[in-house]
């Protein structure tokens, strides 16, 4: 009874408190993260095989030569940057517009911008692999058809499988960065942009010297979500061409090699290498954006 | 000046029109071939042009006959979703409690590990994270799904943001009148966290809802399997499926519609939730 009491004491004082608070992440983190990394580090160095594992060193990662590797990565890399250049600047500009004072009704085209963000990665990926079918009566065919193009194999030709693919991200993503960059957009105070239209300044030379600046936070970060989701995409190509194919491997992206070396050819070591080396990728990409961003607040400061 | 604004009212409405229509686009061809029958699909391909003569709910019906196992998916993914936003807005509310309202040892390490997890995409780790759901015998099993997200560092984080906006006197007058550390979070703090709760329950039930790529590699079985990865399955080169792939496409979307009509503040609000405090 005393020892209860003891222990009762003990677990509810202030000094244990936050632990057991904080004890369902430790726990997960542990378990499932840590032990993921720790473990994909050690298979990357490793050739896995069944029940028996042997060292081989750096085996794994001189294989990442390999020329589908590197093309998985440049298409990674190339999506990328390209959905970035496509991402950040058109949401901005949506945003601005929608928050100017002459436009009307700005609560409903802010909502439906936004619905195709409620679609899942699965249903927004049939829609678009069916409106960019072979067919000729598919949507976009009869489109191009009405400007007395022939019929075009989208997702055959290297062009338009990106083509595809950019549409699918805007589609998706252009409302929520939108949605980022509006509650950004109204914290900057009226009062700045109204003495700056006194002193003679145009809407350009406000959008320049006050909006950009201002929103650099959100531009910033919009910049690393796009990023992280850039490097990270499968599912998208996944779901375009029905599986982890793609004709000469236009489609591959970094993870789907990834998919292919651990999932479909069972080749965990070359899939850990991979992993770690996305891994870097991402602690890289994340240690600029702290830089980037860590001079900023010490200039706010 | 006054015309001025007007002539530019118009121009951005006009502009926003055709935005609105390219952005509702996709979502209306699968809407309007959802009243086809999907052979149709298959010869034709997925476009407008439909004979509203011929247009009926045959494919809704065929949906609903039970004689597939969308419903079952859907049953799936309805069981995941409640079960998941429940767990993880309760255990990331401890979490971000704890960071949020204590000082203690090793406090700054824990909450970067918090980040650390928030910014490796989850891709990163799939293949081990697979290995140990194997060997943890969860495959097939909805907790394989659900365990390795019990506690969402996006939550924690947005929790812990929420309440580092509650005076911490306002603990010690708790505690002065006998409350408990635990009864404080549970009588006190979580009345207060409501608002946030509706918000982050959104944004955790759209992604777990959404979620496909895990669930696609925890669950094979045809029974198992949750709404998107069902879905996916029917996507088969030959078209055979495509009645309850446009049908039951739709009727994954419309119920969430429904919702964001209703709570479209709380959708926005949870959906961009790690913008600019971030």
């Amino acid at each position: 009874m005393k020892k209860q009491s003891f222990f009762r004491k003990f677990l509810y004082s202030q000094k244990v408190a936050p632990y057991v608070f904080i004890a369902p992440f430790v726990i997960t983190f542990l378990v499932f993260f840590a032990y993921s990394i720790f473990s994909m580090v050690m298979m990357s160095f490793q050739k896995v095989a069944g029940a028996g594992t042997t060292f081989i060193g750096t085996e794994n990662y001189r294989v990442l030569s390999n020329s589908i590797f590197q093309k998985s990565l440049k298409n990674s890399i190339f999506y990328t940057i390209v959905s970035c250049a496509l991402m950040i600047p058109i949401p901005l500009v949506l945003a601005v517009m929608l928050n100017s004072k002459p436009m009307r009704a700005k609560s409903t085209f802010r909502s439906i911008l936004f619905i195709p963000a409620l679609t899942s990665v699965v249903v927004a990926g049939v829609v678009f692999r069916l409106m960019f079918g072979e067919l000729e009566g598919s949507f976009m065919n009869q489109i191009i058809g009405m400007f007395g193009k022939a019929p075009i194999v989208w997702l055959r030709t290297p062009s338009t499988v990106w083509l595809v693919l950019f549409f699918v991200c805007l589609w998706r993503w252009t409302g929520v960065n939108m949605m980022y960059y509006l509650s950004g957009l109204q914290q900057i105070p009226a009062d700045l942009y109204e003495s700056a239209s006194i002193d003679g300044a145009s809407v350009m030379q406000q959008f320049r010297y006050i909006t950009i600046p201002l929103l650099k936070p959100t531009i910033v970060y919009v910049l690393t979500i796009s990023i992280f989701g850039g490097m990270a995409m499968f599912s998208e190509s996944y779901m375009i061409f029905n599986g982890n194919k793609s004709p000469n491997n236009v489609g591959t992206t970094l993870v789907g090699f990834l998919y292919r070396m651990g999932f479909e050819q069972n080749n965990l070591g070359i899939a850990s290498a991979v992993g770690v080396v996305f891994l870097l990728i991402v602690l890289v990409v994340n240690a600029i954006q702290l830089a980037i961003n860590g001079t900023f607040s010490r200039k706010e400061n | 000046m006054a015309r001025k604004n007007r002539t530019m009212t118009v121009l951005l409405l006009i502009f926003f029109l055709i935005v609105a229509a390219i952005t509702l686009l996709p979502l209306a061809l699968l809407a309007v071939s959802s009243l086809r029958p999907g052979s149709d699909l298959m010869r034709y391909g997925l476009n407008f042009s439909i004979d509203w003569n011929t247009a009926n709910l045959n494919e809704y019906r065929m949906l609903f006959s039970g004689a597939n196992n969308y419903f079952i998916w859907y049953r799936n993914s309805l069981i995941i979703t409640v079960v998941q936003v429940a767990l993880a807005l309760f255990l990331s509310a401890c979490v971000g409690y704890g960071f949020a309202m204590y000082d203690f040892k090793g406090k700054n390490l824990a909450f970067a590990c918090v980040l650390l997890v928030m910014m490796v995409p989850t891709e990163v780790i799939l293949l081990p994270l697979y290995r140990l759901i194997t060997r943890m015998h969860l495959i097939n099993n909805m907790w394989g799904i659900i365990l390795p997200y019990l506690v969402v560092p996006m939550l924690v984080f947005f929790f812990r943001q929420y309440l580092s906006g509650i005076p911490k006197d306002f603990l010690d007058a708790a505690r002065v009148d006998g409350c408990t550390e635990y009864g404080i979070f549970l009588r006190i703090m979580i009345p207060l966290m409501k608002p946030s709760f509706a918000a982050m329950g959104i944004y955790q039930g759209m992604s777990s809802w959404n979620n496909f790529l895990w669930p696609m590699i925890v669950t094979n079985s045809i029974t198992k399997i949750t709404l998107p990865v069902g879905l996916q399955s029917l996507l088969s080169p030959y078209g055979n499926n495509y009645d309850i792939l446009i049908a039951g496409s739709c009727f994954a979307i419309i119920p969430i519609l429904i919702l964001f009509v209703l709570f479209q503040r709380y959708f926005i609000e949870g959906m961009t939730a790690g913008g600019v405090k971030g």
